[in-house]
This record gives structure tokens, sequence and C-alpha cells, in this order.
């Protein structure tokens, strides 16, 4: 599969990268390369394999539901551009 | 146990210009899950707080910060899946749906697409005139909700709270089974009713707890029953999404208006196209959000912080072994064991609580009576006293059972008792006790009742030859010898009685 420029505009806008025009092409051509060796791996038979999730057998950590975070608005806003009132303020998005 | 069965209510039609047209409506409902913390993080999610006060970093999306998953929205998530009477899938998995959205600061949201933790179920849906539909679930998966942008209190800044960004919810998602606007709120509210019963989703529509996207379509006649032979979508039409409405009124006006604009298009030569849209209650119609369409490549890739969910059968059987009776059962058991109707039935357990009450009242007693006196007595009275809920009841169900015991014995009338209903409302006290101290116990004592009647016979002679002439005019006496025994007559004796005397 190979992966033209327009493809790789899109997906820049998608990922909000900005990428100039003339980077385009050989921002494809990797994608495609990439691409290419995955399709490379999809070679591999891996009928009645069990998808490998983690390198040592573990279990997904779990959390009881219990409060212990939070009341640190100050820390939440300390990086935002602009706050006001507590809330974040961002340039207006009107839907 | 009752057997509930129903015949499927007819489908929403819609007359066109050129035939009658039917409605095919699917819905996704979301329901915050009800926890104490959010799914990823130890933050509260407490309604209401300061802004960005129910902030972990996780939830921010700070850098290196990573999700632990909350145990007990997992929880949550299967006893809805086993109220819905749905598959529990022991291994389910999130993934990332990818967008940008300033109340998003993760830059995606953590869902799960591919293996959702709840699979197909099944809902009941009575429409209350003795017609029901049952509602195919597809699933139900977890996911993160996303936080608060307000637009409206600066002209040129969105302002954003990121309180409930990351709290718990579940996402249930029907097959397109639901055939009209009442049937598709009918449907919202009995999944709301189970989760209430269940105790995972406050079911709070006016908070933004419960929301629905309603994915509706229209059909000529007859297709549908082709869909549903074969499963093969492509006998429907197109449909549109209309997102995110949080009132049952609005999803009913929403479905509707948005079928009669997609008959006009179909009919006017054009095509329905396939899209998001916003639903404008002030216009009354609906709207593309094309600002969305660009967006809805979500890029969706299984989250690489989160192993997949494993979950143990013993450990669901433990949460199926708790579940409290459901609505369903404790309807067809409220019609079994004490006689009611569907409709008192149906009132009765839309709530657990109003429920619960009931069952202490009719409890060794007349259910029959005691359904109506809690309906229409306790449910008036509340109503009109502010609209409080059976739990702020100042009449306790002990004392409303007391009240229809002292009925049922006959040592009240009927009309006494919504006498000493008010008392017991306004006082409170024991109610025999009340009836014994004022003097309200009905009078059984014949003598008493004649010495009366004897009185009223003597002082209205015109009265008891018109009687005799029309025996309808009974009904005078006993008027008079109520009022003149303060109302606590045995009406049966009284009318025995005059009968006699009269020589009806």
């Amino acid at each position: 599969m190979s992966i033209d420029t327009e493809t790789a505009r899109r997906v820049a806008k998608l990922a909000r990268i900005k990428v100039e025009d003339d980077a385009l092409p050989a921002l494809a051509q990797e994608f495609s390369a990439i691409l290419g060796f995955i399709e490379q791996l999809n070679e591999v038979d891996v009928d009645g394999v069990e998808p490998m999730t983690s390198v040592t057998p573990q279990r997904l950590k779990r959390r009881e539901d219990v409060v212990t975070d939070g009341d640190q608005q100050p820390k939440v806003l300390a990086n935002a551009p602009d706050s006001r009132e507590g809330f974040f303020a961002v340039p207006k998005v009107v839907e | 146990m009752l057997d509930l069965t129903y015949d499927a209510p007819a489908p929403k039609t819609i007359a066109g210009a050129t035939s009658d047209w039917e409605l095919v409506i699917g819905l996704e409902v979301h329901a915050q899950v009800a926890t104490k913390a959010k799914l990823f993080s130890g933050a509260s999610t407490l309604f209401g707080a300061e802004p960005n006060s129910n902030v972990a970093f996780v939830d921010a999306g700070m850098p290196g910060m990573l999700p632990v998953i909350n145990e007990g929205c997992v929880e949550q998530a299967v006893r809805t899946g086993l109220g819905l009477k749905a598959e529990i899938n022991l291994n389910s998995a999130f993934d990332r749906k990818n967008y940008f959205y300033p109340d998003l600061p993760q830059g995606y949201q953590i869902s799960q697409l591919y293996h959702p933790i709840v699979g197909e179920g099944e809902v009941l849906v009575e429409m209350g005139d003795g017609t029901a539909r049952v509602v195919r679930i597809e699933r139900i998966h977890l996911e993160q909700d996303a936080g608060k942008s307000i637009h409206d209190m600066d002209p040129h800044m969105s302002f954003v709270d990121l309180n409930r960004t990351g709290v718990a919810l579940m996402e249930i998602v029907s097959r397109p089974d639901i055939r009209g606007p009442e049937e598709a709120a009918a449907y919202v509210g009995k999944l709301r009713q189970i989760m209430r019963y269940l105790g995972t989703c406050d079911g709070n529509m006016q908070n933004g707890n419960l929301r629905a996207d309603v994915n509706v379509s229209v059909c000529k006649p007859g297709d549908y029953e082709k869909y549903q032979e074969t499963q093969d979508f492509s006998h429907l039409g197109t449909r549109c999404e209309i997102k995110n409405m949080n009132s049952m009124r609005f999803i009913q006006m929403a479905i509707e208006v948005e079928a009669r604009r997609q008959i006009a298009l179909i009919e006017d030569g054009q095509e329905v196209v396939q899209e998001t849209r916003l639903y404008d209650p002030d216009k009354n119609e609906t709207r593309s959000m094309r600002s969305k369409e660009e967006a809805h490549d979500y890029r969706y890739f299984p989250d690489p912080d989160l192993l997949p969910l494993e979950i143990e059968q013993a450990w669901v059987e433990d949460i199926a072994a708790s579940l409290p009776e459901l609505p369903d059962a404790k309807k067809s058991r409220f019609m079994a064991d004490f006689g009611l109707s569907d409709y008192d039935a149906s009132v009765l357990t839309a709530e657990a609580e109003n429920a619960a009450y009931f069952e202490a009242v009719a409890e060794g007693r007349d259910g029959k009576l005691a359904a109506n006196w809690v309906i229409n007595e306790l449910f008036g009275r509340l109503k009109k006293d502010d609209d409080k809920g059976i739990t702020d009841s100042p009449v306790t169900a002990d004392q409303l059972g007391g009240i229809i015991a002292l009925i049922k014995s006959g040592d009240i009338s009927g009309k006494i008792a919504k006498d000493l209903f008010e008392i017991v409302y306004t006082e409170g006290g024991d109610p025999a006790q009340i009836v014994e101290e004022r003097g309200m116990k009905q009078v059984t004592d014949t003598g008493a009742i004649e010495t009366a009647l004897d009185e009223i016979i003597a002082a209205n002679p015109a009265q008891v030859e018109k009687a005799k002439v029309n025996p309808k005019l009974a009904g005078w006496f006993v008027g008079q010898v109520m009022k003149a025994t303060g109302g606590k007559a045995n009406p049966a004796i009284v009318n025995q009685l005059i009968q006699g005397k009269l020589g009806l």
C-alpha cells in the first residue's frame, strides 16, 4: 500500500500537525515504508495465536472506587495560557 | 409469576405526499455510571462542584499520567448488563477515539469500540395501552465523558470546566427496533427505571447524567419487516443521528421533525445524507453539524496504556446474585400476588422506593385497597404538598397500613378514613388511637342508628310519603342519618333500617 501526498496532508491535519507542502512527499514516502513493513508482518501466519498484550504476564491494574484526587484547581490551571474564574479560557468554539 | 405477554405496538406512520412512511429508530443512550470516582482517576464525580476542582492530572491530560481503571465502574457496567439480560464479556478492551476539542484535553476519548464489556441483551418497553415492544440491545461499552464548554459567558472566549472529564459513561446501543417517538421516550424511560433499580445510574436528565443520540430513518410500509427477516440494513432508509438530547419531550419532538424533513427530501427527489444533526428546540428543527463532519475520522486504535480488561465468571455470578428484583418481575408479582391491574402495578413499580412502600402497606392486608390508597390518596396528597417524594412522606407505611386495617375491620367508613388520613398526614400519630380518642369509630350499634332514624322519620312525614311512592328518595334519609351521626353510621346498616322502616 502506498500513501500519496493528499493522504499525508489529511493525516497531518487530523493529527493537528502542521506540515508544509514541500515536506509532504517525503512524509508520504515514510508512511508508505512503514505500511510496507506492516504488510510484511501480515504475511506471518498467526492463526490460533492469542494476541500478546504484555511482555510479562500481568493483569490490568485496578483502583477501588474511592475519591483520592482532585481539589487542586490552581495546579490544574497553572499551565493554561488563559483562565478566568476557575475555567480554562479558550478562543471561542462555536457549534 | 404472571407471564407478561403483550402485542407489539403499531409503528408510527406519517402520511407523505406520495405515500405513507414508517419510522425506524435506534438509540445510543449515554448513562453516567453511579460511582464516587472517575473511570481512570481518583477524582470525584460529584455534580455542581467549583469548576476544575474535581480534576486529577490524568483527567487534565498532563504528560506522563497513566490511567488506572476504577473497579467500581466495571462492576456497575456488569450489573447493568445483567439487568438488561445481556451477555457479559469476560474479556474486553479499551480503544482510543481521537478528535480535538477544548473539553477533551487528552486529544482522545478512551472507549471500547472493538471489544465492549457487555454484548446483546433486551428491554421490554411497555406503552401503557396493553402493547409493548421488545427492543434488542446491541452492546454496552464503558467510556470517558468529556468536559463542559460554556460559550455564553464571554463574547470572544469559551470557558472550559474539566470536572466531568473522565467520568465513566455507559453507552447503551440499541438495535433499530424502535418504531415511533413515543416508543423512543418509553425506551429511555424503561432504561432509566431499570438502572435506578440497579443503582447504576441516577437517571438525572437535567444534570446530563442520561443523554441520548437518536438515529432516525424512514421507510415505506413493508420494508422494515424485510429488514427484520434478513437483518439487511439496505431495506431501510439512510439514517441521520441527532446528537446529545437530555429531555424525553425533545427526543420525541426531534424524531418527529427529523422524520418529516427526510420524507420531504425523498419525495422531492433528493437524497438523505447520512450525517450528524443537532436539534434546536426553539425553532423545532434539526440542523446539520457540519463542523464535526471532518472530525469523523476517529482513527480508533487499542489504547496502549491499558491492558485488556479480564473479569472472572465467579465475580459476575456474585454480582448477578446481588441483583435486586427488577421492574418487570416486580410488576408481574404485584399483579399475581395482590391482584393489581397492569396500570396500578406499573404506577407502583415505577420507582423502587414506591414499590417498597406499597409492599409494606399491603403486607398481610387487602392489596387492592392498599394500592388505591397509595396511588390515589397518598400520591395525590404528596403531589399537592410541593410534589414531595415517597421518602419524604409524613405518613409511614405502618400508619397507612393501620388506616387500611381500620377500614377493613369496619371500624371506620371510607369517608371517615379520608379525614383520618389527613389528620395522620398533618399531625401524625397512631391511626387506631386517633380514632378511639376523637370518637371517629363507625356506629354499628343498630339501636343508636335506629333512634336517629326514628327522629328523622317523625319530623318529616311528607318525605316519608314521597319515599314510599318513589323508593329512590330513600337516599335522602341516608344522608340525614349520616348528618345526625356525624358521618359515623355504618351505611349498610342505615340502608337496611330505612328499607325496613319505610317498608320499601
